[in-house]
């Protein structure tokens, strides 16, 4: 009786302790300048290499873990009509962007350079228009919307009327690279 | 009510950066005395008692060493300084419109009721506490029952009276409120964003429409009419020297009315909690004559005058060329963005960034350079420039009257 009474409090305090560790989970760090485009340098494009195949260097986007860069994000894809081309992920004159299939990579800094750069047949250069910051924000909620993130990072649910599912109950697809469609 | 405090260091640091430079920083310890104050007519804000009382040599010397007169001289300063706060930019109690006059009128009825109800308690209850002093036990007989009976029921009879008369009162105020004359009013359209006041002007035909932020000039004696909607949570628009406060709802029209009898600047705040800058979401309702607001409609409604100088152009390049153009609109140029301020005549403006900083060229370039410190969390990203870029930039925006 009393040693149960004993492991209940002692059940509390362990829990009260842990409670404060969910605190302050992810930081909104407004000011931060972020990295430059320098990881558009280990940006490859195609898969096809002279001699034995080597994986391709991943990069980390910065806001990858970062729950309200990535509703920055997708709040910038919708301010600057990414929404015109690719829709709300599903593609239309773009490519979709929810699938496994990535013409340029799938991987942070190929889609940063992607944005950056621009893509033949339609894709604009937001060389300039976009400070780093806004980019990988961008970046992250686009890898949100093939479940690339985490599932309490990406967005549960938009301000707007749905029109898919939001991104955290989105699958995590296995991206594959696939050559243009009119390249060929 | 001071934005200003602690952006002196961006200010000095924005001087460095334009060194050689001089720019004409205002760093006023308040930004509503920095706005034009001829328009103002008063310098607001100015509580001089206290500070006289202080120098009156403060608690311990009016306890000890004042006489009651000069006890009670300084105790009627005090409730003149109290009653001071009253008049200002943004006060409801200094009405410049026959709506504000109604609720001012109102609420000095509600204060003057409330404070006599309040003295007359203090004193019953005085009373009641002496006399229980001196008693020593309780009178039981049934005259002292029926004496207390007759004491609560008149007591009770005198709030419900009191809580009636207030509920007249308030009803008709409502009534007047909503009576404004709306035949030949001006429309202006309200979006509220996080965290700044997107105004439209409807004129005649669409292109006639005029699109501003966070300041809106209207003529005296004519009514005003504002259609408002929210982009994202809700506000409440509060202009309380002209008009009660209004919600503004997503995916929902809200209307008010308001009207100005008395020319000036008037400082108008959102009123209802939306998010991390809440406090900052300001704007200026500027009233002046209608012949001044005719010409003031006039010059909004042109295109953003051409850039004169090489060093203009060179601005209004960079303008189209960084992440200014994505999000902000210039009437005349290619920048035609929608989801930032319209800056097509951003000179003529008192304040930048929602009321937060006087409009002059140093907070400006603060505000461009480094938003986040002077507003965390504001939509406008840092933006990395040089400080030759940066004048440049400047000088362009000057530019835009």
């Amino acid at each position: 009786m009393k040693s149960g009474r004993h492991t209940t409090i002692a059940i509390s305090v362990i829990m009260m302790t842990l409670l404060p560790s969910g605190c302050e989970r992810e930081q909104r760090r407004f000011r931060e300048v972020a990295p430059a485009a320098t990881a558009a340098n280990k940006v490859r494009q195609s898969e096809l290499q002279p001699g034995e195949p080597q994986p391709e260097a991943t990069v980390e986007g910065p806001y990858d873990g970062n729950a309200w860069a990535v509703s920055e994000g997708e709040r910038l894809y919708r301010w600057f009509n990414c929404v015109g081309c690719h829709a709300n992920g599903g593609g239309g004159m773009g490519p979709p962007l929810m699938d496994d299939k990535w013409i340029y990579g799938s991987n942070a800094q190929n889609i940063f350079s992607t944005i950056v750069e621009g893509r033949p047949n339609g894709m604009p250069s937001f060389r300039g228009r976009l400070t780093n910051q806004q980019l990988w924000q961008i970046v992250a909620y686009v890898r949100s919307m093939s479940g690339q993130l985490a599932k309490d990072v990406s967005p549960s649910r938009g301000d707007n009327m749905n029109v898919k599912p939001p991104e955290q109950s989105e699958e995590k697809e296995r991206p594959v690279s696939q050559p243009p469609a009119n390249s060929q | 009510m001071n934005p200003m405090c602690g952006r002196v260091l961006v200010l000095q640091r924005l001087r460095r950066l334009m060194c050689g430079r001089a720019a004409p920083f205002r760093e006023s310890p308040s930004i509503l005395m920095g706005l034009c104050p001829d328009l103002l007519g008063r310098s607001p804000g100015v509580v001089f008692a206290p500070k006289t009382s202080r120098t009156s040599g403060g608690a311990a010397a009016i306890k000890g060493v004042l006489r009651l007169r000069e006890r009670l001289f300084c105790v009627c300063l005090f409730s003149v300084s109290f009653f001071s706060g009253c008049a200002g930019i943004q006060s409801s109690l200094d009405p410049a419109g026959p709506q504000a006059e109604r609720i001012s009128r109102l609420w000095w009825l509600m204060f003057w009721v409330c404070l006599v109800v309040f003295a007359t308690v203090i004193v019953a209850l005085g009373y009641a506490l002496r006399r229980g002093r001196r008693r020593e036990e309780a009178d039981n007989s049934p005259e002292a029952e029926r004496r207390t009976t007759r004491i609560i029921a008149g007591s009770l009879a005198v709030t419900v009276i009191i809580l009636f008369a207030f509920m007249i009162a308030d009803f008709s105020t409502g009534r007047a409120l909503g009576s404004l004359q709306t035949s030949n009013a001006i429309e202006i359209k309200v979006t509220g964003r996080q965290w700044w006041w997107d105004f439209e002007y409807q004129g005649a035909e669409p292109n006639l429409n005029v699109r501003v932020a966070n300041e809106i000039h209207i003529p005296t004696g004519r009514p005003i009419k504002f259609e408002m909607t929210s982009q994202d949570v809700i506000h409440s628009f509060w202009a309380p020297n002209l008009q009660g406060k209004t919600d503004l709802l997503t995916g929902y029209r809200t209307v008010t009315w308001l009207q100005a009898d008395r020319p000036g600047a008037y400082r108008g705040q959102c009123a209802e909690y939306c998010g991390h800058q809440h406090a900052h979401m300001a704007f200026m309702v500027i009233a002046e004559p209608p012949d001044q607001f005719n010409a003031w409609l006039d010059n909004q409604r042109r295109h953003a005058p051409q850039p004169s100088t090489a060093e203009q152009q060179a601005g209004e390049r960079l303008f189209m060329t960084r992440a200014c153009v994505m999000c902000h609109r210039i009437r005349g140029t290619d920048a035609g963005a929608t989801t930032g301020p319209d800056l097509t005549h951003l000179a003529t403006r008192l304040t930048i960034a929602a009321g937060t900083l006087a409009n002059n060229r140093g907070s400006l370039g603060a505000w461009i350079v480094d938003s986040q410190s002077i507003k965390p969390g504001n939509k406008m990203p840092p933006n990395e420039l040089s400080g030759e870029e940066l004048n440049a930039l400047l000088s362009y925006l000057e530019s835009l009257k």
